[in-house]
């Protein structure tokens, strides 16, 4: 580099056009590819900062800013107030939980990426995470070939079918709300029945297994329609699904606003036949902006939602209860399922390190697997190697809205 | 010392300093996860080292790039799980397809200037994402789809190179961007890539002299969206898995920031911006809910003391810096 830099007569001459300045480039270029190289340089350092070894490392890469904040944010937050809660209380067998968290803004190739860095420089034992289904496939395919256990906390059915050895989830699945919505449909007598979903991969994977499902529960589709997860009017849909020829009852299919345009429209084009919700919209934000139009909407969603209004013999009451008030305390937020969904993968994982009595990633998966009866926010979780999901459709609750508020329907 | 004669040429002289970057990073990676960063880094300064010659070159803007780079991932993930393409020959299909797109779109796209060119090129972007979005049957609808991963594992085993699968990737990316930073410097002071830079300063006086503005313009963005197809093929490859979000707005827009932080007329340039922003995130971790903050800090500072981006700004300040000291 210093041969280059040795020739100043030509790096003058041409030093007025810096467009064309090739030489005088070249010349620099030594200093700007060492910036480059310091970056990288920059980065080995600040990370090769590592805790004690003696700490047990859990890993999570969650989209807590992006699109998918509303799932991402409430995990890290929950996740946060669990380990603080853990090592408080003196850590697992004495040894401290540390948590390594990246926020991967819900883009798989960044989920992949910081997958790549727990795995290989953070040397995690496990990790949490994936708030969207996408960002978890794409990370999947890593913690299969390291093996090293991953619990996820997307929604779609494929995580879990095909089993894959190292990979569980705690949410329910969307064919467990298409099951449940239909069991309630038929034991209305709904038989008829207009599908209308959001084309973001919730609204798409949930449509597509209510459809897959439908025939088995006696359900007949006669409309099915699709909206853009943007869109702000959904009545030319809508108006479709009310010219549906024996129209009984709607079933939306989607999450964010999406669903709550779809309930408001429902009423503005005149449509009389009830109207069903996926699990997506279970936050109270669906019913302000849904308003009035909300009232008699159905949907199945987790008893978190309702913790207060279980009876008090239900065994789940005192989880949920405990979670939502640790949660509101801690963060002065009100408590969402999604948290839940990261609340259960982490006592999930800490009962497994317990039991498994070793940080070996081989052992906690085998004790992950082992787990029986564990009571959690989304049900009750028993783990065999043919289920990584361990819930079944009992696990939801149908609730109904009613004065603008969500209420158990027995 | 004397200068080689080979490396009186600057094109030589940026080469070398790439190869050698190249080769002597890994020297600093204390684990995989780093070569992957590199490889990432690579990719990326492919898929820039292409805008270069749209935007640097010829002077034309270009938000829709990532929709290229979509078709290159998509090419390898759908044509070989649907159709059995070997992965050698789904990196030429991308490349044929998002070719063939831009010198088709191109004509009358490029028709257009400055912030219609820019919207209607934004327009081309959105679309393809839409289509890899919907036509779920094919493309897996908006969660992505997995594709095939090279059994690199197997190859570097059965030639008896004592590499790892990450450290493989990270060679081969580097390799593919080493040439097509050779191909973008050689195109520069070709009479193709001179006819680029004389239609950037003023078409009017490009076309007197006898340039072929249209033809000229939709040369550059064919090339340019080869460099964005190849380098997304190489990245379904790498990834194993493919999403929309690859062809999506947002990545367009981080790889015209690149351009124009490292500096919109080097090659040298783009592979900086490219480096800059994929390593500063990775690093930038650290400060947790601040990361964007300091990100977009960062980048704001970077243009307003380097206005013409970081390479042609630092050559600026170093050329001025050698006058004053020349004459004290």
């Amino acid at each position: 580099m210093t041969t280059i830099a040795s020739r100043p007569s030509r790096a003058r001459r041409r030093a007025g056009a810096v467009r064309t300045g090739f030489a005088g480039l070249a010349g620099f270029a030594g200093l700007a590819g060492l910036a480059g190289l310091a970056g990288l340089a920059g980065l080995a350092g600040l990370t090769l900062a590592q805790p004690a070894r003696a700490d047990i490392l859990i890993g999570a890469t969650l989209a807590e800013t992006g699109p998918a904040a509303f799932l991402g944010e409430p995990e890290a937050r929950t996740l946060d107030m669990l380990v603080a809660e853990t090592n408080a209380a003196g850590g697992i067998r004495g040894e401290k939980v540390k948590l390594i968290r990246y926020d991967d803004s819900g883009n798989p190739d960044k989920a992949r990426t910081f997958a790549t860095r727990l795995i290989d420089d953070d040397q995690v034992v496990a990790v949490i995470g994936g708030s969207t289904t996408g960002s978890t496939m794409a990370v999947v395919p890593l913690f299969e070939q390291a093996g090293i256990p991953f619990v996820s906390l997307a929604g779609a059915v494929v995580i879990i079918d095909p089993v894959k050895t190292w990979v569980f989830k705690t949410p329910h699945t969307d064919r467990m709300a298409c099951e449940k919505i239909f069991t309630d449909m038929r034991a209305r007598g709904f038989t008829k029945v207009g599908v209308i979903a959001g084309t973001d991969g919730f609204g798409k994977s949930m449509q597509e297994q209510c459809l897959a499902v439908a025939g088995a529960h006696g359900i007949e589709i006669v409309g099915n329609e699709t909206y853009g997860p943007q869109d702000s009017d959904m009545t030319p849909q809508l108006t479709n699904l009310k010219n549906a020829p024996g129209l009984q009852a709607v079933l939306n299919a989607g999450m964010g606003q999406g669903p709550a345009i779809v309930t408001r429209n429902f009423r503005q084009v005149g449509l009389e036949v009830p109207l069903y919700q996926s699990h997506g919209v279970a936050s109270k934000s669906f019913i302000e902006l849904a308003g009035p139009a909300a009232e008699g909407v159905r949907l199945p969603a987790a008893a978190l939602l309702v913790a207060e209004k279980l009876p008090d013999d239900d065994p789940q009451k005192p989880v949920v209860l405990g979670y939502k008030t640790a949660y509101e305390t801690a963060t002065g937020q009100p408590v969402s399922t999604f948290g839940g969904h990261a609340f259960d993968a982490y006592k999930l994982l800490i009962a497994a390190i317990e039991r498994a009595g070793s940080t070996d990633p081989a052992r906690i998966r085998d004790a992950l697997e082992q787990t029986r009866d564990f009571m959690g926010t989304a049900g009750r979780v028993t783990f065999t190697p043919a289920d990584h999901m361990g819930l079944d459709e009992t696990a939801f609750r149908l609730l109904e809205i009613k004065d603008g508020d969500w209420t158990l329907v027995q | 010392m004397r200068v080689p004669s080979w490396l009186a040429d600057p094109r030589a002289r940026v080469l070398v300093l790439l190869a050698v970057l190249i080769a002597l990073a890994p020297l600093l990676f204390p684990s995989g996860y780093y070569y992957r960063v590199g490889t990432l880094v690579f990719l990326n300064a492919l898929t820039v080292t292409g805008l270069v010659i749209l935007t640097g070159y010829a002077g034309q803007v270009s938000l829709g790039h990532a929709g290229f780079f979509g078709i290159g991932a998509y090419a390898c993930a759908v044509g070989t799980s649907h159709f059995g393409l070997a992965p050698g020959l789904c990196v030429a299909l991308g490349a044929g397809l998002a070719g063939g797109l831009a010198l088709a779109v191109g004509r009358p796209i490029l028709r257009l200037k400055s912030h219609y060119l820019a919207v209607a090129t934004l327009g081309l972007g959105i679309l393809i994402a839409m289509v890899l979005t919907n036509e779920g049957q094919w493309t897996g609808g908006p969660d992505g789809m997995s594709a095939p991963t090279l059994p690199l594992r197997a190859w570097l085993r059965a030639w008896g190179v004592p590499l790892s699968p990450a450290q493989a990737w990270y060679a081969l990316s580097g390799l593919v961007l080493l040439a097509g930073a050779w191909m973008a410097l050689s195109l520069r002071e070709s009479a193709s890539g001179r006819a680029l830079r004389a239609l950037h300063d003023s078409e009017v006086a490009a076309r007197v002299i006898g340039i072929d503005v249209a033809r000229a313009k939709g040369r550059a963005f064919a090339i340019s969206a080869v460099y964005a197809s190849v380098a997304g093929s190489l990245m379904a490859l790498f990834n194993g898995f493919v999403n929309p979000a690859m062809a999506g707005f947002m990545h367009s827009i981080e790889l015209v920031t690149m351009v124009v932080l490292g500096g919109a007329g080097s090659v040298l340039g783009g592979v900086v911006g490219a480096t800059v922003l994929t390593v500063l995130p990775q690093t930038l971790t650290v400060f947790q809910e601040y990361e964007m903050t300091m990100l977009g800090l960062i980048m704001m500072v970077m243009m307003i003391f380097l206005r013409q981006g970081v390479v042609p700004g630092l050559v600026g300040a170093w050329t001025a810096w050698r006058g004053r000291r020349a004459r004290p």
